[in-house]
């Protein structure tokens, strides 16, 4: 790894002396973590409408938190405003505050260049460089932002990366080739090895099955909860078994009748799936509705 | 509507039978696309055959290497025109390519701010300008002012306001067909705008930026009035940028106009070579277009 990148990563993770202490979840012996990222009276909008209004949330370092909710409650929205992608929505904004480690995210001097720098993030459907290479496809973050590497370096980065993303040893032999031409769950792994590649403190995930087959599924699950030993994941799904399977803690959110989208009950996974206290994450989780 | 079934069928309801009424109609409709279709193939291959057979007998190496000649003296051919509309075509892509390209992209990838509506306008307005008054305006702007007499480079500005306009709008046509989920996917990965653009948004539509470019070089090889006014025009070989230059549709005219059959065939020769190229750079188009596929 080359002294920028170290250096990259420092600034990146300033969480990270806690990181590497994180146990796996023990739900009888709550060990304090740090928050990774924190919402405060989150509100985003596109136009004049409101999509989602006034959303508290913390994001525990080292765990995987998932977002679910029926279509159209602004989870996916919500999920965006986390590294101001939000905003690059023609007429959408965002209000309220985001903090990402010591980051005012949407701070006026904070450059949201820096915070996308931060923060990974992997889209519904698999979306990689069609004209590069696997191997291109995982060296394109590092490139873009202009991190000087030698070809070693890189070469090393990219195969890091991909055994990260579990595609390694299914891609080694045609790194070369088109990223497109590989399967829709190898193409989703590579977005993963891609957004991994510049070492974020935290990965956004937006509905990263919705396109992929059950056994794709299982393999993304799979690696996320991997993942979550070296990354801090948010993973929105429209899916309560896959959140149930990945998520140590989870968070419902509704539109109310004004369209707008809140959180309406979040935590540890479990007691929102086995025990929900508000009448519609019940409604909702039993399928009454959604 | 009369309800009369041509095959009167006892399995098919009435109301789902086709009436005799339709059926005449069907035909009526079809015969009509049918021979408005082939008069509008029959006139092409008119056109062409026309050309073809009118310009072959003038063509020979000669005609493409050697350079006008006076009335009487045998021989003479295009060469000049040929270097010159080379020159031409260089020359203005190099102005009009880079600028159709910067509106095109300041168009997509910065709609939302308040200055794309007018641009695209602007561009649209100047493509449906008569092409005789942009040599109008460029012989005031250049011959008449800055340069002071007929000019090559006086030609070029005039083919690359032709072209700016086809630049743009095919470009534009060309980065709205790159899937926004690309440019989201490497914003996300920290890329500033620019680099977005430059490194991911124009590689995936370099196919479909070349088309543009060829298209607009194509359009303007076969533009004649501005050139008129400002190229005017030339009978030797010249690349220079200052003074006249010789150019394909130009001396077609000029061997047109003239009362000599020998001259007439040389105007017919020259028109074969124009289609000629033009339509070979159609043919290169589809090949790149059929690659972009893949």
């Amino acid at each position: 790894m080359s002294v920028t990148m170290q250096e990259t990563k420092q600034r990146e993770t300033p969480s990270g002396a806690e990181r590497t202490s994180t146990p796996v979840a023990d739900p009888a012996l709550p060990a304090p973590r740090s928050i990774a990222l924190r919402t405060e009276k989150l509100s985003a909008y596109y136009g004049a409408a409101q999509a989602v209004g006034d959303v508290d949330l913390t994001f525990e370092v080292g765990a995987v938190t998932a977002i679910i909710g029926p279509s159209g409650c602004g989870k996916s929205t919500l999920l965006r405003c986390l590294n101001r992608m939000h905003e690059t929505t023609p007429g959408a904004r965002a209000t309220g505050r985001v903090r990402l480690g010591d980051v005012d995210v949407y701070a006026p001097a904070t450059d949201p260049v820096e915070v996308r720098s931060m923060v990974g993030m992997v889209f519904q459907k698999p979306n990689p460089f069609p004209m590069m290479s696997v191997y291109d496809n995982v060296a394109a973050g590092p490139r873009l932002r202009g991190w000087k590497m030698s070809r070693r370096e890189m070469d090393d980065l990219v195969e890091r990366n991909l055994r990260r993303a579990a595609l390694w040893d299914e891609v080694k032999d045609k790194l070369h080739r088109s990223g497109a031409a590989l399967s829709g769950g190898q193409q989703q792994r590579l977005c993963i090895a891609r957004a991994l590649a510049t070492d974020p403190s935290v990965l956004l995930m937006d509905e990263p099955c919705s396109a992929l087959d059950p056994i794709a599924t299982y393999k993304i699950e799979e690696l996320v909860r991997e993942l979550s030993h070296e990354v801090t994941i948010v993973i929105v799904t429209h899916n309560m078994q896959q959140a149930s399977r990945v998520s140590e803690r989870t968070a419902f959110m509704l539109a109310a009748d004004d369209g707008v989208g809140r959180l309406v009950e979040f935590g540890k996974t479990d007691d929102l799936f086995t025990l929900p206290r508000d009448p519609r994450t019940e409604a909702y989780i039993t399928g009454r509705f959604g | 509507m009369a309800v009369t079934a041509v095959t009167p069928s006892s399995a098919i309801p009435a109301r789902h039978r086709v009436v005799a009424r339709r059926r005449i109609w069907q035909g009526v409709v079809v015969g009509f696309l049918l021979l408005a279709t082939a008069l509008a193939v029959a006139l092409l291959v008119t056109i062409l055959g026309y050309v073809i057979v009118r310009g072959l007998p003038a063509i020979d190496l000669a005609f493409f290497t050697e350079r006008p000649r006076p009335f009487g003296e045998p021989g003479g051919g295009i060469g000049p025109s040929l270097l010159g509309t080379a020159v031409l075509a260089a020359v203005s892509g190099a102005i009009a390519i880079p600028i159709g390209m910067a509106a095109a992209i300041f168009v997509v990838e910065y709609r939302s701010g308040r200055f794309a509506a007018p641009v695209r306008l602007s561009a649209e307005l100047i493509a449906g300008l008569p092409s005789i008054v942009i040599g109008v305006f460029v012989w005031a702007l250049l011959v008449r002012g800055l340069v002071g007499h007929y000019a090559a480079i006086a030609g070029a500005v005039a083919l690359a306001v032709i072209m700016v306009p086809i630049v743009a709008r095919t470009v534009e046509e060309v980065l709205k067909l790159v899937p926004s989920s690309l440019r989201e996917a490497a914003l996300a990965l920290g890329a500033p705008r620019w680099k977005v653009i430059l490194s991911i948004v124009l590689p995936t539509a370099r196919a479909g930026v070349l088309t543009a470019a060829i298209l607009a070089l194509a359009r303007s090889a076969g533009e004649t009035a501005p050139l008129l006014l400002t190229a005017l025009g030339n009978d030797f070989f010249s690349t220079d940028s200052l003074r006249p230059i010789a150019a394909l549709p130009l001396q077609i005219y000029r061997y047109a106009i003239a009362p000599y059959d020998d001259w007439h065939t040389k105007a017919w020769g020259a028109s074969l070579v124009l289609v000629f190229v033009i339509g070979a750079v159609g043919l290169l188009l589809r090949v790149v277009a059929r690659q972009r596929v893949r």
